[in-house]
């Protein structure tokens, strides 16, 4: 039932002078605007960094940007403004610098089933990035390698297999190998486990959890679940409307949660926090089309619906934007709200 | 910081994962699977074409009320020629051995006797046969790879002016009759229309004056192909656009050309090595209908061109009408839908895994 959570590994913040394995710095990616809507501002000013061998966990509902965010990490979505850095070199986006960062940094997705191409076997899915990037020095054998990194052992029993005879826990295993094959040290997963079933997911968990041990990977895993950042992450960050409203290691931001917003979805979770009581979210869902003004939570956020009609902090959240939040999160967390007393990010460079 | 266990969230790990047993067919299990598969396959051609016989059978004898006076229509017949013809016809023996002696015959390869040419039905499809496979054969050929070629570059960029200009063109000319663009066609290319002389000829398939062998031969047959292949390729071409288009439009979203994609692969091999082998097994199944609607030719083309194919045959069996001449075309016409469409369900099984497994 627990997991070992003593060895925090690569959690400890890393040494000043080395960069954090990925990093990206007031990273925009505006989609053109639609059917007579707003452009929509998917990710809208986000700092967020993944050290070495560290498990990052980003956390938001639908909708909130945060696949747009995993796609621009692994160069699939070209930033409208702001940079991806990876080992603190900027990512450029001609198709020879992609191609060469394909290597350092994979994706895994959240249905294994349509990831995999039904008409690719195991072994032409796990070989086939190294195959393009023409390294296919002792295919076979890190094919083989790749596979049973990945859990799937023996790896001879799954080469000729299709994905239509796989169950979905080892059709994910076969998505992970492909990444692995590539010997990538940032794994983007998005949703990885939440198409499922309960046992594999924990499988599938587990699996992220032992590469970052044996192969020094970091991951970046987007979800909607906090369980699963309770699970696996060492940081966690909380992602609304294009932005990241909190971001700090597991403990501070799920036992004490800094923002309104945080809050409520830890408030509905069943089981152990449950003595809290559930703050239900109200309001239309959050729409990148038409970000609200002022702090974008305000229109549904509990803590400025219960202040006082002549608060003067009622202002604040309805004229004032929040500048980004620039920090890692180290070493204590850090939230994007006006009613958090102290330490308020400066509000200078407001737009 | 020390975390109390029961403030876990979520769903537990497991403790010691161990990957899933390998599930699937063992080599022995599938072999046999894949000979059920045929023999179904098989099966249900056979009873198709059964059923075919039945529908034959009673389309060509016993609907029309007297064949005899269909035959002798508007000429004067005494009675006695009437009879004689129903005897040779067979016509007053019952119906149970009349069905089974026209299954036996047509089984046998023995189609009947056309009224009209005074010639087994038999040689007359064999002699029409060939003009018709080479003239659906080349225009199949051209529609299915310009239409795929066109689908598969206005899906890729779904709305692009490529894609706008290329779907307007060719649902305008899928919506054109074939035999007016036929006889468009023939006006401006074969009469000559103002300053356009006659460029390519129009009637029959080879030019009587011009020795039947050698490459003097095939230059003319060529030359008389043209037109009769251009009527059918625009007049067809539009379906393959549409299901091509349609199909890579459906493949679009597929994660796993995300997952290509990541892995480093540049758009175009994104394109040409997962999203077209996925998005050509549904156009697969309509090529292969096509294919067997081939040997049907097209009626109009052929009677628009005279092109001396099985099209042709069949619109001179409708004059008369010639009743066994056309249950013939009918026949072979059906044979050769079942047996394409028992083709496709093969070849699929070959290219898609997924149906491999079932």
């Amino acid at each position: 039932m627990t997991i070992d959570r003593a060895a925090p590994a690569g959690a400890s913040p890393t040494g000043g002078a080395a960069p954090p394995a990925l990093e990206v710095r007031d990273l925009h990616v505006t989609f053109p605007s639609r059917r007579g809507r707003g452009p929509a501002r998917a990710v809208d000013g986000v700092n967020l960094t993944v050290g070495a061998r560290e498990i990052v966990a980003l956390i938001g509902e639908s909708g909130c940007g945060k696949s747009t965010l995993a796609r621009a990490l692994v160069g699939l979505v070209k930033p409208t403004s702001g940079e991806v850095l990876y080992r603190g070199t900027t990512l450029g986006y001609s198709n020879a610098a992609l191609k060469a960062y394909r290597r350092h940094t994979q994706l895994v997705l959240q249905d294994p089933g349509g990831a995999l191409n039904p008409r690719q076997n195991v072994f032409d899915a796990v070989a086939e990035g190294l195959r393009l990037h023409k390294d296919t020095d002792r295919l076979g054998a890190r094919v083989h390698r790749a596979l049973s990194q990945a859990g799937l052992r023996p790896p001879e029993q799954f080469l000729e297999r299709y994905p239509h005879n796989l169950s979905g826990g080892q059709q994910q295993r076969v998505v992970i190998a492909g990444a692995l094959a590539l010997e990538p040290s940032v794994i983007v997963a998005d949703e990885p486990v939440s198409s499922l079933d309960a046992s594999a997911r924990g499988e599938i968990l587990r699996l992220f959890l032992d590469l970052r041990d044996t192969l020094d990977l970091s991951a970046l895993v987007v979800s909607h679940d906090l369980g699963l950042a309770w699970n696996i992450a060492d940081r966690v960050a909380v992602m609304y409307l294009g932005r990241i409203v909190e971001v700090g290691t597991v403990e501070e931001v799920l036992l004490e949660p800094k923002h309104p917003y945080t809050r409520s979805l830890l408030s509905v979770l069943p089981g152990t926090l449950s003595h809290r009581r559930p703050i239900l979210l109200t309001g239309e869902p959050p729409d990148p089309t038409a970000i609200p003004a002022g702090c974008r939570f305000h229109p549904r956020c509990p803590a400025a619906a219960e202040l006082a009609p002549h608060d003067p902090r009622r202002e604040l959240c309805h004229s004032r934007a929040l500048p980004p939040l620039t920090g890692t999160g180290r070493p204590t967390s850090v939230a994007s709200c006006h009613l958090i007393p102290s330490p308020v990010p400066s509000p200078s460079g407001v737009g | 910081m020390s975390i109390p266990p029961d403030v876990l969230l979520g769903e537990p790990l497991a403790a010691d994962p161990t990957p899933d047993p390998p599930s699937g067919a063992s080599g022995g299990a599938s072999r046999a699977g894949a000979l059920w598969f045929y023999a179904r396959k098989l099966l249900a051609a056979v009873v198709s074409f059964f059923i075919t016989l039945v529908i034959g059978f009673v389309l060509f004898q016993l609907m029309p009320a007297d064949p005899v006076r269909a035959l002798t229509q508007g000429r004067p017949t005494s009675a006695a020629q009437m009879q004689a013809l129903r005897d040779s016809l067979g016509l007053d023996k019952p119906l149970w051995q009349r069905f089974a002696s026209f299954v036996g015959d047509t089984l046998h390869g023995r189609l009947g006797f056309s009224w009209q040419f005074q010639e087994p039905v038999a040689s007359l499809v064999g002699s029409h046969l060939w003009p018709t496979v080479l003239l659906m054969g080349v225009s199949t050929v051209i529609s299915v790879s310009l239409g795929l070629w066109l689908g598969i570059r206005s899906g890729w960029r779904q709305g692009s002016v490529f894609d706008r200009i290329s779907s307007g063109v060719s649902l305008t000319l899928w919506s054109v009759p074939t035999f007016w663009l036929g006889l468009l066609l023939l006006v401006a290319f074969s009469v000559g229309f103002g300053p356009i002389p006659s460029l390519f000829p129009a009637d029959g398939m080879s030019d009587p004056s011009i020795a039947a062998a050698g490459w003097p031969h095939v230059v003319d047959v060529a030359r008389h192909l043209v037109l009769p292949v251009a009527t059918l390729v625009l007049g067809d071409y539009a379906l393959y656009v549409s299901i091509m288009r349609s199909s890579l439009i459906d493949e679009m979203d597929s994660p796993y050309l995300l997952t290509a994609r990541a892995k480093g692969l540049f758009d175009s091999d994104v394109r040409r090595k997962h999203a077209v082998p996925n998005a050509l097994l549904p156009a697969v199944t309509v090529i292969f209908l096509q294919i067997g609607g081939i040997i049907g030719g097209a009626v109009t083309v052929e009677t628009v061109y005279s092109w001396p194919g099985l099209g042709y045959l069949t619109y001179q069996a409708l004059k008369v009408p010639d009743l066994p001449l056309l249950q013939g075309t009918f026949i072979i016409f059906s044979a050769s839908v079942i047996i394409m469409n028992l083709a496709a369900d093969v070849l699929y099984r070959f290219l898609d895994p997924r149906v491999r497994a079932q």
